[in-house]
This record gives structure tokens, C-alpha cells and sequence, in this order.
């Protein structure tokens, strides 16, 4: 494997008992790339990227991080999980704990940080998402939007060297996902290695390097994003396209 | 009620107050011990620890099972035969207490932490918080402000139940007054008094469980 290689998946496949719900998935993300992961509903895109990070355990196939085969449990699962962000649909902020807190519980805790240390840098990515004044606020008391963004910033504390998310804007007000696609616009121009679940087919249009169509727990397609929206190879993929665009 | 009515209660107050301390004292042990062990007990459960997992629910399913007046005269004869000696009965009653609150204690918890939303506990995997930080972090705070209520509950019904520990000859509150109701052959007078503390006691529980439940929803 080549230092070039962030993610690589290979022959990923999971069941929920009888259901399989991914086979034999194989996908390689290279350092600073972003990817779009679309397809219909209970295709699986949700279990591969909690595979990625072993959120979910699955039965056949590895996962690397950057050249680091992902073990299944321990310690060593928990460091390596550590290094890859994730960004979840309905934000899963912890609501028993103010934003600043939220924020600094797992480089604390995880990377035994120490709290000042912590706590400037959470303040640091606050003011670049442009919510350096909620730091005191409950989950509660902000927005979807606002959730979102220190959702973002809650992954992005921990130094990832990618970040993966998963429908990040599906549980918002229309008039919040222009915000947080701004914020994810803007790291994917950073640099971030990205993997996104979306529907927003505008942000694929204008981050994405890649898009991987999925359909029935299976990897259909990968294509550059021109040629994706130009024509996608297979007629599924087109079908799903053609669908999602008239909306 | 006149004063002299009064007078078994005033004239015997020493004695009730410290049947009063035993009641509490027992309460006391019996909630944090319980609920120390109920957490254990819980969590043992919910890892499905192997071959420990299946004791633990053994162990909850058969003290559910009997009643505490059982689990009293069990490890009052039972502790001596396993210690080759008797360690009185104030200890082989609050172990009794402990270990009984315990398996109530478990499931309380154990639904407290399964009421928290997988999400919740994906996102702290995610973030590499290992189990045991998850459930001090994340898990435990926000089931206890939703177990908090029942928690009380269960500690109002312990206190009543202290009354059970005369069948070893203890003196806890309830002993106590019918010991002075007997003595001074003032029964009605020594009932009511003892209904009206009961009642007390209840009424704050339920102040406090009122007011958890309340700040469990606004914060
Ligand atoms: N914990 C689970 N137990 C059983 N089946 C599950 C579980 N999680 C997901 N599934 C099933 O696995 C399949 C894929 O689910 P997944 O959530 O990955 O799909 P998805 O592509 O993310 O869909 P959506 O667009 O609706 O989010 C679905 O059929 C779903 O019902
Ligand atoms: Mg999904």
C-alpha cells in the first residue's frame, strides 16, 4: 500500500442476521480526496461508513487507515477509530453536556490532553465555524444547524486525518443545510480526506472527486464526478440520478 | 390530641429516634450498596460477560423472586455457616439489604442505560471512548437524570420495608413504636405517630423525585 492511500476497504462484506446488507464492498480514498456516497434508501451506505471506522463490526474483509489493517476490538480499535472523524445525521451531541465540554471530552479523555490545551483549540475551531459564542450553550439550546457545526468541530478536535459523514444535512430545516455544507465546503478545500453519505447533489457537483453509487448493500459504480453526472455506467445508477435530480 | 397524649412519644423519644437511625442507616447502606452492585450487576448483563452474564440474571430473576423476609432469615442463618461465626445480626441484615436492592437496583439501571440512544453511544466509539468511559461519560449521566425518579421510589419502599428486620430482633422505627405502643398501652396514639413520620418520610422522597424529574427535562 502507498503512502498515498488513506482509506482502502477490500471485500467488505456484513449481515444483520439473515440480511446481508453489504458484499463484498472495496473502495480506496486517497489523502485530501472526497468522496460521495449515494444510493437508495437501505442500500447500506450508513453500514459502510460505521464499518470504516468500526463503529460496526462486520464479518469478512479489512479496513485500512492509512496503511493500518483496523482491528475488530481492543485498545488499538479504539486509537485508530480515534483518528478517523465522524459526522452522524442527527448530530448526537451530548446533551447533558454544554458545547465547550462536548467538544473537549474525547481529546481529554482519549488523547489525555491536557483541559487549557483543549479548550483553546475547541474555542479556535468554534470561531472558524462561527459559533465562538455558544460555547457555554446546551445542545438544546442551538439549532439544528448549529448542532451540526459543533458536531463538525467535535470530530475535527480530535485532529482526524479524515472525516467520514453520514447524511449530515437529512435531518435539517432547508434553510440550515447551506450552513453546514459551507463548513464542509471549506474543509474538503483544506484538504480533509472526506468520505460523505449525501443526497445533496449540489455538493457533490462542487466537492466531490469521486461518486460511489450504491444499491442493494453492493459498491454499482465509482466514477469521476464529471463523469457520474455526465453518465452514470450503469441503469441503476442513472434511474437513481434522474430521480434524485427532478426534485 | 391533647398532651398527655403526646407524653408515650416525648417520654420515649430516645428509643424511637434511634430505632428512627437504624431505619435510615439501613436505608442508606441498602440504596448506595445496592445501587453500586445494581450497576455492576447491569452492566455485566448488557456486555453479556460470558458465563457471568447468565449468573447475573440468574441472580436478579431469584431475588425478584422471594420475598425480602426471606433474604432476612437466609443470611442471618446462612453468613454463620459460611464464616464459621456469627457476625450479628445488624451485618447479615444490611448484606441481606445490600444484596436484595442490588438485583432491584440492576434493572433499574439496566433500563436507564438502555433508554440512551445507540447513537449516543456510536458517537462516543467514534470518537475512541472506550466502554467503561462510555458509560461514566456519556451513559450514566444521562440515565441516571432519567432513573432518578424511580431510584427514590425504590428508596421510599426500602425505608418502609426496614420494618421486616424485627423477625432478627432489630429495633428499626416500626419496632420501636409498637415496642412503646405495648409498653405504654397507648396504641392509637403511638399508630398515628408512626403513620404520620411514614408519611413524612414518603412525601419528601416524592418532593425529591419530583423535582429530579423535572430538572432531568429542562436541562
Ligand atoms: N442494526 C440493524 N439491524 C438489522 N438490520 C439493519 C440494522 N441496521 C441497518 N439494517 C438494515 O441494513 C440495510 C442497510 O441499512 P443502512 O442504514 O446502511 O442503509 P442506508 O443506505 O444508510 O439507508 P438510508 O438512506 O435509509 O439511510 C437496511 O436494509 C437496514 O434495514
Ligand atoms: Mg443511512
Amino acid at each position: 500500500m502507498t503512502s498515498h492511500e488513506m482509506i482502502k476497504v477490500e471485500g467488505l462484506s456484513k449481515s444483520f442476521g439473515p440480511l446481508e446488507v453489504l458484499k463484498e464492498c472495496s473502495l480506496t480514498v486517497r489523502r485530501g480526496e472526497v468522496v460521495v456516497i449515494c444510493g437508495p434508501s437501505g442500500s447500506g451506505k450508513s453500514t459502510l461508513v460505521k464499518c470504516i471506522n468500526g463503529i460496526e463490526e462486520f464479518e469478512r474483509g479489512q479496513v485500512w487507515i492509512e496503511g493500518e489493517a483496523l482491528p475488530s476490538r481492543g485498545r488499538a480499535a479504539a486509537r485508530l477509530r480515534a483518528r478517523v472523524g465522524m459526522v452522524f445525521q442527527h448530530f448526537e451531541l451530548y446533551p447533558h453536556l454544554t458545547v465547550l465540554e462536548n467538544i473537549c471530552l474525547a481529546p481529554v479523555h482519549v488523547l489525555k490532553r491536557p483541559r487549557t490545551e483543549a479548550a483553546a483549540k475547541a474555542r479556535a475551531l468554534l470561531a472558524r465555524v462561527g459559533l465562538a459564542d455558544k460555547e457555554a450553550a446546551y445542545p438544546a439550546q442551538l439549532s439544528g444547524g448549529q448542532q451540526q457545526r459543533i458536531a463538525i468541530v467535535r470530530a475535527l478536535a480530535m485532529d482526524p486525518v479524515a472525516m467520514l459523514f453520514d447524511e449530515p444535512t437529512s435531518a435539517l430545516d432547508p434553510e440550515m443545510i447551506g450552513e453546514v455544507l459551507a463548513v464542509m465546503l471549506e474543509l474538503a478545500r483544506d484538504g480533509m480526506t472526506m468520505i460523505v453519505v449525501t443526497h445533496e447533489m449540489g455538493f457533490a457537483k462542487s466537492a466531490a472527486d469521486r461518486v460511489v453509487f450504491m444499491d442493494k448493500g453492493a459498491i454499482v459504480e465509482i466514477d469521476e464526478t464529471q463523469a457520474f453526472f455526465a453518465a452514470p455506467r450503469s441503469d441503476r445508477a442513472r434511474l437513481f440520478l434522474s430521480r434524485i435530480l427532478a426534485h | 390530641m391533647s398532651a398527655s397524649d403526646l407524653a408515650p412519644i416525648t417520654n420515649s423519644l430516645p428509643f424511637l429516634l434511634q430505632g428512627l437511625g437504624l431505619s435510615v442507616l439501613l436505608t442508606a447502606i441498602a440504596m448506595v450498596g445496592g445501587i453500586v452492585l445494581g450497576l455492576v450487576i447491569a452492566l455485566v448483563r448488557l456486555t453479556r460477560v460470558p458465563v457471568l452474564a447468565p449468573f447475573a440474571a440468574l441472580y436478579v430473576n431469584g431475588f425478584r423472586a422471594v420475598p425480602l423476609i426471606l433474604v432476612i432469615f437466609w443470611f442471618y442463618f446462612l453468613v454463620p455457616l459460611l464464616l464459621g461465626r456469627s457476625v450479628g445480626a445488624l451485618y447479615s441484615v444490611l448484606i441481606a439489604f445490600v444484596m436484595f436492592e442490588g438485583a432491584y437496583y440492576s434493572e433499574i439501571m439496566r433500563a436507564g442505560l438502555q433508554s440512551v440512544r445507540v447513537g449516543q453511544w456510536q458517537a462516543a466509539k467514534a470518537l475512541g471512548l472506550g466502554y467503561l468511559q462510555t458509560v461514566r461519560l456519556i451513559a450514566l449521566p444521562q440515565a441516571l437524570r432519567n432513573m432518578a425518579p424511580l431510584m427514590v421510589t425504590q428508596g421510599v419502599i426500602l425505608f418502609q420495608d426496614t420494618a421486616l428486620v424485627y423477625v432478627v430482633s432489630l429495633h428499626d422505627f416500626m419496632t420501636s413504636v409498637s415496642i412503646v405502643a405495648n409498653n405504654t398501652s397507648s396504641p392509637v396514639e403511638m399508630y398515628v405517630f408512626a403513620a404520620l413520620v411514614y408519611l413524612a418520610i414518603c412525601q419528601v422522597g416524592n418532593a425529591l423525585a419530583g423535582r429530579l424529574k423535572r430538572a432531568s427535562r429542562t436541562a
